[in-house]
């Protein structure tokens, strides 16, 4: 019983999103300017294909129309003149999208001046937002993309218990952070456990320890439970009030800390919490339930693999590194079978990189993973393990309507690889975000640069 | 009685002397670092020195050794860490655990890292079960430039795994020895110049009246002068390592070895002319900071067509995950650089900078037997260590990390004891 009402309000909180997105995109301030990038169609020939759903294509074309995918299939016919890209002994899969990154908010060089990734001012900071801290010019948006990476959701730093809003962007250079944002992207929040919060604030008010954290969560979503029901009051009020009233109901003063968190209530803005310990873990899928909203996706998980069977009854993503750990205490109990051992279990597993360096090979991360469970005795193939790259992400941001996965009618954000990219011999040769080439590894010209490395040692190189 | 028994069996794992044993391991894919890679290949080794490799055919098994049948996998050298601090920390954010770093000390070239390393340490066993055998360790530079002195040691996790406590001094330059050493690049240089002068005139009673360092920081880089030991410096700019290459030379040809280099191709020539050795990272292509605008993974490749020499480490974790040393060489052959360079990068080349390259790093008859054997190309991120031989004992591939899986593995299967009695 308990588990049939869990998965009809997560069923629910999925359908809110498809038929809200467009118009939260509408709404919202700040909208995506994103273009696609004129593109010509193309054939890509005689691929092995991961389709990011678990399968492995052999020989197979795929055809690329306008910006989507077209056609998937062997021995495809195309029109006269359309440009056919050999890709016998080359693999295809979807773009690698990276759940947890902080590129442009924490980005190269990394000087003070670019510290831009937590509002380390209170330990409630739910009114920020990721997307107004970053710097489109971070090199390390291109070296992703020279990787595979052609989405990423941007977050704050997890230093506070609320840590603001993220954003999902498209990995294309762009003079202005809207001209990358992913069109009808659910934003994400991002929230803390553990030892962070408790470190920074310790000595500045508090939070100073576990039991601090959870109640300032707690006091907040209490908060936000409360001007949720000032505004339907207001706005019942509203519906019912006559224009020749004498007394019309007045709005609520806006809180925007609280309206963020309101829109979690809604299931419009999905929570994206950082936490180590399975415990702790356990503790907020129980606050999630009492105050009514979903953990979308713990990020880092180290200890996921302890709670496997509680996330897949939960319908809780964990991103997960491959062999992070050890340099806190909520990092100690880390295992490299970690990724693979919560997809055996059922539930979601999603491989992250909070690097701008390890998100330049998040592929390898999944190869990493892959061979230790697999080792382990678990029975998993490459085909599976893409999904951890990118359906999954894209399904836990709410974009794999979009991207994600080799379907019909989704976006072409495909990387074309050199050879197996579980083989470290391997790297992207061509990256195509909506069907647009935007990194060619033969291709000096389609190298992007960012403005700060104009002129620099190193600009236009290969990297 | 039973407690009895525990003591005993305890008394005997403490004192467990090495057992001599002679193994052969056959059949394998043999990577010698000597010559070609021997595609059938058996080598047979003792807890002394490795006695035979070569063709199986050719091999002669004593009748004593144990046989090991490794067809399908890989033999090769142990892993050689060029620049490590595992087994100085458990937990790196826990101060009570960490000790690399000696930010309140009044000393600072003389601090042992072998001092703060820990055999028993949970990062010195997960690193092992990765096929690395040999560490140097370092202490972090934090009051002067100088870290200290670099040790080298095995990863058995024996008590006795120590076996250099003065290998090298490890020096801070480039943006934060800059800052450590009073703001600029002109006090670090001026610091690192002059310190070794007076370290080189110091006599014990006739100290300087105003000395930069203390009798014991003196003695210490007096002693690495003396015995001709690495300078293991960190540096990445190309100006920089312009600046070292004239440094080694006006201090008598100093046995510099630069770490880090990230813009180390731009001055390739120069560094191959002065014949200075690097450890690099592959994976910083990464404009980090205003000291690495030029960083790319082609930094290798371009190195090594230059001819200059290099090992090859994850200089972004030196102690949790060191062990990835692997990967990080292993990318450089898509940039075009060939296997047995990138190989030698973690083995032959850390060996030959700590003057360990007659004993360790290549499978030679005569050598220290740290062998690994792997189920596949060790360079691959797919591939990893079925077997590690230290010293020719054959070590114990379970580490906290494996217990902690295994303990989870079987989530699910009904078994109604709490984990903790599993």
């Amino acid at each position: 019983m308990k588990n049939t009402t869990l998965s009809a309000i997560a069923l629910g909180v999925g359908l809110l999103f498809t038929q809200t997105a467009a118009a939260i995109a509408d709404e919202a301030p700040y909208p995506s300017t994103y273009q696609p990038i004129a593109s010509s169609d193309v054939l890509l020939k005689g691929a092995t294909v991961f389709d990011g759903l678990g399968n492995r294509l052999t020989s197979t074309d795929v055809y690329l129309v306008d910006g989507k995918i077209s056609a998937i299939g062997q021995n495809l016919n195309v029109a006269d003149g359309v440009q056919i890209i050999d890709a016998t002994d080359r693999w295809v899969t979807p773009g690698i999208i990276d759940i947890h990154s902080h590129l442009g908010v924490y980005a190269s060089p990394g000087v003070t001046a670019h510290s831009d990734g937590n509002e380390v001012t209170s330990p409630v900071t739910s009114e920020v937002s990721a997307e107004h801290g970053v710097w489109p010019h971070d090199p390390g948006f291109n070296r992703a993309r020279a990787g595979g990476v052609t989405s990423m959701l941007i977050l704050p730093g997890s230093a506070n218990l609320f840590g603001g809003k993220g954003v999902v962007l498209k990995n294309v250079p762009s003079r202005t952070v809207q001209g990358m944002k992913f069109p009808n992207a659910p934003y994400a929040l991002k929230m803390a456990c553990g030892e962070n919060p408790k470190r920074v604030y310790g000595q500045k008010g508090g939070p100073g320890s576990r039991m601090g954290n959870f109640s300032g969560y707690r006091k907040t979503w209490v908060k936000a439970v409360a001007y949720r029901e000032k505004w339907d009051k207001y706005e019942a009020d509203l519906a019912k009030a006559k224009p020749d009233d004498k007394k019309q109901p007045t709005a609520p003063t806006r809180d925007l800390q609280l309206e963020t968190l309101v829109d979690v209530l809604k299931g419009d803005i999905r929570i994206n919490m950082h936490c180590y310990r399975a415990d702790e873990m356990a503790q907020v899928i129980d606050m999630s339930k009492e105050f009514g909203y979903k953990v979308t996706t713990f990020h880092h998980a180290i200890e996921a693999y302890k709670i496997a069977d509680l996330l897949a009854e939960n319908d809780t993503c964990s991103a997960m590194w491959a062999d992070w750990g050890g340099f806190k205490m909520e990092a100690y109990d880390s295992v490299r079978e970690n990724i693979p051992m919560v997809h055996n279990a059922g539930a979601c597993a999603i491989v992250h990189s909070d690097s701008g360096v390890g998100i330049q090979r998040l592929y390898q991360e999944a190869a990493k993973a892959l061979a230790d469970g697999n080792k382990a005795g678990l029975n998993i193939s490459k085909a599976q393990a893409w999904a951890w790259l990118s359906s999954n992400p894209a399904k836990a941001l709410g974009i794999d309507d979009q991207t994600g996965s080799m379907q019909v009618g989704l976006n072409a954000d495909i990387v074309v690889w050199s050879g197996d990219p579980f083989s470290i011999r391997s790297r992207p040769d061509l990256v195509f975000i909506d069907g647009a080439v935007l990194y060619d590894s033969s291709d000096p010209a389609k190298r992007a640069v960012s403005d700060f490395e104009l002129g620099q040692p190193g600009e236009g190189d290969v990297k | 009685m039973r407690k009895f028994i525990t003591v005993c069996l305890a008394f005997l794992l403490l004192q467990s002397p090495a057992i001599a044993e002679t193994f052969a391991i056959t059949g394998a894919k043999i990577v010698t670092n000597n010559g070609a890679i021997i595609k059938n290949g058996t080598i047979v080794f003792d807890d002394k020195k490795i006695i035979t490799v070569g063709e199986t055919a050719s091999v002669t098994i004593p009748d004593t050794a144990t046989k090991i049948d490794a067809s399908g996998k890989w033999v090769t050298p142990g892993l050689f860490l060029p620049f490590s601090q595992v087994g100085m920390v458990e937990v790196a954010a826990e101060s009570s655990t960490n000790d690399t770093r000696s930010s309140k000390s009044p000393f600072s070239a003389a601090l042992l890292a072998a001092d703060s390393f820990n055999p028993k340490s949970e990062n010195v066993g997960i690193t092992k079960i990765e096929g690395i055998t040999r560490m140097a360790i370092l202490p972090a530079a934090s009051r002067t430039i100088y870290g200290g002195q670099g040790a080298l040691v095995n990863t058995s996790g024996e008590f006795r795994s120590i076996t250099s406590n003065t290998a090298f001094i490890y020096v801070q330059m480039g943006e934060t020895g800059a800052r450590i050493a009073g703001g600029s690049r002109s006090a670090s240089w001026l610091w690192l110049r002059q310190s070794l002068l007076e370290a080189k005139a110091w006599r014990k009673g006739r100290e300087p009246a105003e000395p930069l360092l203390n009798s014991a920081d003196a003695f210490a880089l007096q002693n690495a002068l003396k015995k001709n030991l690495p300078f293991l410096v960190r540096i990445n700019r190309a100006s920089g390592l312009l600046a070292l290459i004239d440094f080694k030379s006006k201090f008598g040809d100093l046995n510099v070895v630069a770490v880090g280099a990230k813009e180390a191709w731009m001055v390739a020539d120069e560094l191959a002319e002065a014949g200075i050795t690097l450890i690099i990272d592959p994976h910083d292509n990464l404009p980090s900071g205003f000291e690495a605008l030029g960083a790319t993974m082609y930094n290798a490749v371009r190195l090594h067509k230059a001819g200059v020499k290099f090992a090859i480490a994850n200089l972004g974790d030196g102690s949790f995950n060191a062990r990835l040393m692997p990967q990080h060489a292993g990318n450089t052959l898509a940039t075009g650089l060939d296997w047995n360079t990138a190989f030698a990068a973690i083995t032959e080349v850390p060996a030959q900078i700590f003057g360990e390259g007659d004993n360790l790093g290549q499978l030679v008859p005569g050598m220290t037997a740290d062998i690994v054997v792997w189920d596949g190309d060790p360079l691959e991120v797919m591939s990893s260590a079925d077997m590690v031989f230290i010293d020719g004992q054959k070590q114990n591939m379970t580490s906290r990390q494996t217990r902690l899986r295994d303990r989870y593995l079987t989530l699910g299967d009904g078994n109604p004891l709490p984990f903790a009695y599993r």
